[in-house]
């Protein structure tokens, strides 16, 4: 509430040098989505603030989901320092879920899955493009909209296959000779991402 | 209330899921050609100073950082 304070102390000093300004309302920057009831018992609360915008009244919102299934699915796609894809159609995409490989086609069921370290590819007419990803999760919508949010994902093609075998042998070697539970897991964990690196190169 | 369904094999050994995907995420920077493995290991370098007060001064800054050598 309070970083709106330096606004309205701004405004009320704008306020009095021009004698127009008197006339204007203090809520008038509040976008009418906000909820009607809300903001008429908020102003009887807290008559001199500014009712608090809310996430709805920055975002659009999520297109309904048609009675028909739409031809096409809409994919974000997600990571930490980059928007891969943002509201692209597409025909479908296959996702490495933890469970197995999963292809999400429009009007899919409403699913929340994990990712595991493997391809991605997103089909879009004869036009594949293949991802690989580390981990992450996927969120299918009832809209035929895809989240997919990944901590690293790159071209499959930026992969070096020679780095992928020295990883791969490094971490078996370390698998046989792990003490500790931890390192037995970071060492499962490093076999793991490299074989699943290694099978997207060759397979 | 811990669930006594099956866990992953990581969180059996005591790691939480952000450990298990930034090691996932490190190994896959790893392994990438150049020069896309220089990107994006530079992206993912943190470092910060620190500075302690003393007498309502600031003493000299430490430089601390996670990746070796910076």
């Amino acid at each position: 509430m309070f970083r709106q304070a330096s606004r309205l102390l701004s405004r009320s000093v704008a306020a009095g040098s021009s004698k127009s300004a008197t006339a204007r309302a203090f809520s008038t920057e509040v976008p009418s989505t906000i909820d009607s009831t809300f903001v008429e018992s908020w102003k009887k609360v807290a008559p001199n603030m500014d009712p608090p915008q809310t996430p709805s009244s920055f975002m659009k919102p999520r297109p309904s989901t048609a009675s028909s299934i739409p031809t096409k699915l809409t994919v974000n796609f997600v990571l930490p320092y980059a928007s891969e894809l943002s509201g692209k159609e597409v025909d479908m995409v296959i996702i490495p879920a933890t469970t197995g490989q999963m292809g999400v086609l429009p009007g899919h069921v409403p699913t929340i899955a994990e990712l595991k370290p493997g391809i991605m590819s997103v089909h879009e007419g004869t036009d594949v493009k293949k991802y690989f990803v580390s981990s992450g999760f996927a969120f299918l919508h009832a809209n035929s909209v895809a989240d997919i949010i990944a901590v690293e994902a790159v071209p499959l093609e930026n992969i070096d296959p020679s780095q992928v075998q020295k990883g791969l042998s490094e971490f078996t070697q370390k698998l046989a000779s792990a003490a500790t539970d931890l390192e037995k897991a970071e060492a499962q964990i490093g076999v793991e991402v490299h074989s699943a690196m290694n099978a997207a190169l060759t397979g | 209330m811990a669930s006594s369904a099956a866990v992953p094999f990581w969180r059996a050994a005591g790691m939480t899921y952000i450990t298990y995907s930034n090691i996932c995420a490190n190994l896959v920077r790893n392994c990438l050609k150049e020069p896309f493995k220089a990107e994006a290991l530079s992206r993912e370098k943190v470092h910060f100073s620190i500075s302690k007060w003393a007498d309502g001064k600031p003493e000299k800054p430490i430089l601390r950082s996670d990746t070796p050598g910076v």
